[in-house]
């Protein structure tokens, strides 16, 4: 059954998104040091194989995966290991990382190799080869691709969704993805449903891109089934279980997964990535994103050697302007500001967004008034107000009780909340108290 | 570059740009008109009124709140609505102590803002009801000579107020409950009629009400609910008796109905949570009203059917939880599918 193209509830934030949405994917010189965190990737950190003086060409592994759900790292450039050890990480903490030092005058041609066609390749040599090339989710949470290309056999999937929806306020670098390299999209799109044995795929994108699904449709396989819908412009239109309600109108039950509907999500960089693998039989060392925010120079959408420095990556757009106020990693709503400007760049991020002071939110918080503003935003059908009411007063089990665990921080409660009280923010600490209780 | 102007904070990193003093203080310009047309038709009487309440509530605000508390609106929004639900002729203390009794007992006993039961204006205003039932039911007659005051404004605290050369009458429920009298409708919607200061011009309130609505800082549902279930229940009853019961408009625009469904039965902090709830509120609310306007003792009912539904508000929360999304087990999840 097809959906009615929108979900319930929701909030409008401002799109943004004129600063890069026209602005064509360039490639970002080299910067002079490389840190590759070990841990890029939902699951287990890579085991890192390299020492202190090694010298590494642009692709080799200097990471290998530590179990199933985990994933391999590989050198963005040719250069020198120096050091493996603590670096800041965007995450906020300090965490292991491979510091590599460019080789200023080396061509960065990687290794020579052979590429197998991906058509020749049966669906088990596809899914390790997608393993091993390092591939994660591309639309932020990075979880590792080879493991949603591998479902348990007892839930049957009948759909593949890719997601271009990219509803986050700023952030262009799926869209840019979609409109200039299409082909790959529909090419990986293939690739995972020879993987998965699935008929049927289905792209949503959200209808502030009409040229994505232009682009798309224009240059649309005949041979398989894979059709181009555009949905309704909301926020978070992208998230998962809004998706699949939206393009299938299945809603995803309570604690369950995707697969539970017989849907697979992956977000269309993904595919465009899958597809560049078996093109160039490059693993994923770089990625597109969008370097934006009202507090930057030159906003811009980048191919970006992973492991690049904020700083250097930030300097490429030509700095950032005397009111920038806060650097965010990912979009506005979801995303996390980082610290220290030290952080690399990862395999997940989606975007840095340099916001100004003109639009950061305002720091101080009212008593609630009870408005009803939270309960009518929140799009897995919460209630934000007494969720976080038992949070001030740290009541994490009848936060439980009220569902907590459903909620996927989406932040649309916080972002309506005229009293500005930090509800995603308590909801994340009473999953933490959660988790702290139950180990207790 | 890693200096401290740069700020850490969680996500979102936007809010939308309404926050509660904004809204209170959209409440308070919205109110303007209404205090305009009160002081249009109830003269000096009407300013002195409303100041002597929003004095009340604010010195209350300020001795007993936290000092900042000021200047979120609340106390300045609670201050214009009782000085509006009482009449013309009260004397200036009761007013005062009105708006005392409001701030005090009707929200900071419970914690301040965000923390109360029920709706402060109305409760400051049932508490003068129960203590000084004359004065709060003497409506002057609306006169030709604007600067006469309306009543002994100037009475002392405790004393019985002077009579004074003032024509008083009875309101158009009164009239129609004790007297039978009926009303032109053109005199209700106007505001041409005896009543509490801000009462009376139903046209002027749906309006400003309208512009809260549309800027979504009051809940449509609320009053929507509340002129449907009267509109419905009063027109219903017309039709089996119109002598005995009046018509539905005559219902809607009379006492003080607008004022109680726009601006009171919308109060933010006393309302329910969920849209269904405020469907279910305003339906219990309009009920209450025609029950104790036809059936009851009162001549109106406004007041007490707010009250009531106030108290009932945490069970109506309770009771109309949202449904979570993907409540339902996998297996009727892959049949619907």
């Amino acid at each position: 059954m097809p959906g009615r193209l929108k979900f319930r509830h929701g909030v409008h934030p401002p799109e943004l998104k004129q600063l890069t949405a026209g602005t064509p994917i360039r490639r970002m010189p080299f910067p002079t040091e490389i840190v590759l965190p070990l841990s890029q990737h939902t699951g287990k950190p890579a085991t890192p194989i390299v020492q202190p003086g090694d010298r590494v060409e642009r692709g080799d592994k200097i990471a290998a995966e530590d179990g199933f759900i985990s994933s391999p790292i590989h050198s963005s450039t040719a250069g020198t290991v120096q050091e493996v050890g603590l670096w800041p990480h965007p995450a906020g903490d300090y965490k292991t990382a491979v510091r590599i030092k460019v080789e200023q005058f080396s061509a960065q041609a990687p290794r020579p190799r052979i590429i197998p066609g991906w058509e020749g390749l049966s669906r088990d040599e596809l899914v390790d080869a997608v393993r091993q090339a390092g591939v994660v989710g591309l639309g932020g949470a990075a979880f590792p691709t080879h493991v949603k290309l591998n479902p348990p056999k007892d839930f049957p999937v009948d759909t593949i969704l890719i997601n271009g929806a990219e509803c986050e306020p700023y952030l262009t670098t799926d869209h840019r993805t979609m409109v200039e390299y299409p082909e790959r999209v529909h090419i990986g799109i293939r690739i995972m449903m020879k993987c998965l044995g699935v008929g049927r795929a289905v792209i949503g994108i959200e209808k502030n891109k009409p040229d994505a699904v232009e682009r798309l449709r224009a240059t649309l396989p005949d041979d398989v089934d894979i059709t181009v819908q555009p949905l309704t412009v909301k926020y978070p239109q992208g998230a998962e279980k809004m998706l699949i309600k939206s393009l299938l109108d299945r809603e995803v039950p309570s604690g369950g997964l995707p697969m539970h509907v017989g849907v697979i999500v992956q977000n269309v960089a993904s595919a465009a990535t899958i597809a560049e693998v078996f093109e160039t039989g490059l693993p994923l060392i770089e990625r597109i994103m969008t370097v934006t925010g009202l507090g930057i120079r030159q906003p811009a959408n980048l191919i970006v050697p992973i492991g690049t420095k904020t700083r250097d990556l930030l300097d490429a757009c030509g700095g950032m302007l005397p009111d920038a106020r806060e650097v965010v990693f990912g979009g506005p709503m979801m995303g996390t500001a980082v610290a220290d400007l030290d952080a690399p760049v990862m395999k997940g991020t989606t975007g840095v967004v340099v916001l100004s002071e003109r639009e950061v939110k305002p720091q101080r918080s009212y008593p609630c008034i009870r408005c009803g503003h939270c309960v009518d935003a929140c799009p897995v059908f919460l209630n934000p107000q007494i969720l976080g009411q038992l949070a001030m007063s740290e009541r994490w089990e009848e936060m439980q009780e009220h569902n907590l665990l459903d909620c996927m921080l989406c932040g649309c409660c916080s972002y309506t909340c005229p009293s500005n009280i930090p509800l995603s923010q308590l909801f994340s600490m009473g999953k933490a108290g959660l988790r702290k209780v139950k180990a207790a | 570059m890693t200096t401290p102007r740069f700020l850490i904070t969680a996500s979102p990193h936007l809010a939308e740009r309404d926050s509660t003093p904004k809204i209170m203080w959209h409440v308070v310009l919205s109110l303007l008109p209404v205090v305009a047309a009160s002081i249009y038709f109830f003269g000096p009487s009407a300013v002195l009124v409303i100041a002597a309440s929003l004095a009340g509530c604010l010195m209350t605000e300020w001795v007993f709140g936290k000092r900042e508390t000021l200047l979120d609106g609340s106390a300045v929004i609670t201050g214009l609505l009782l000085g509006l639900i009482l009449p013309a002729g009260i004397p200036l203390w009761m007013a005062f102590a009105g708006g005392v009794f409001s701030i005090g007992f009707g929200k900071l006993i419970f914690g301040g803002l965000g923390q109360n039961i029920f709706n402060p204006a109305l409760l400051g205003r049932a508490f003068l009801q129960a203590a000084f039932p004359v004065a709060l039911t003497t409506w002057p007659v609306i006169r030709e000579n604007w600067w006469q005051l309306r009543g002994d404004n100037f009475a002392l605290p405790l004393m019985s107020p002077r009579e004074v050369d003032v024509m008083t009458a009875a309101t158009p429920l009164g009239l129609q409950k004790f007297e039978q009298t009926g009303t032109e409708l053109w005199r209700l919607v106007m505001g041409a009629t005896e009543g509490s200061l801000g009462e009376t011009a139903g046209i002027l309130i749906l309006l400003c009400g309208g512009y809260l609505a549309l800027r979504n800082y009051l809940n449509w549902r609320i009053p929507a609910s509340i002129f449907l279930t009267v509109g419905m229940f009063a027109g219903l009853l017309h039709m089996l008796d119109p002598v005995r019961y009046p018509s539905a408009l005559f219902m809607l625009f009379s006492g003080g109905l607008m004022i109680g469904a726009v601006y009171m039965a919308t109060d933010m902090v006393t309302s329910p949570v969920t849209n269904l709830g405020c469907w279910i509120f305003g339906f219990g609310i309009g009920f209450l009203v025609v029950v104790i306007r036809l059936w009851g003792g009162l001549a109106e009912g406004v007041m007490y059917a707010i009250l009531l539904m106030n108290a009932m508000v945490p069970f109506i929360n309770r009771a109309t939880q949202p449904k979570l999304f993907g409540a339902q087990k996998p297996e009727q999840a892959k049949e619907g599918a």
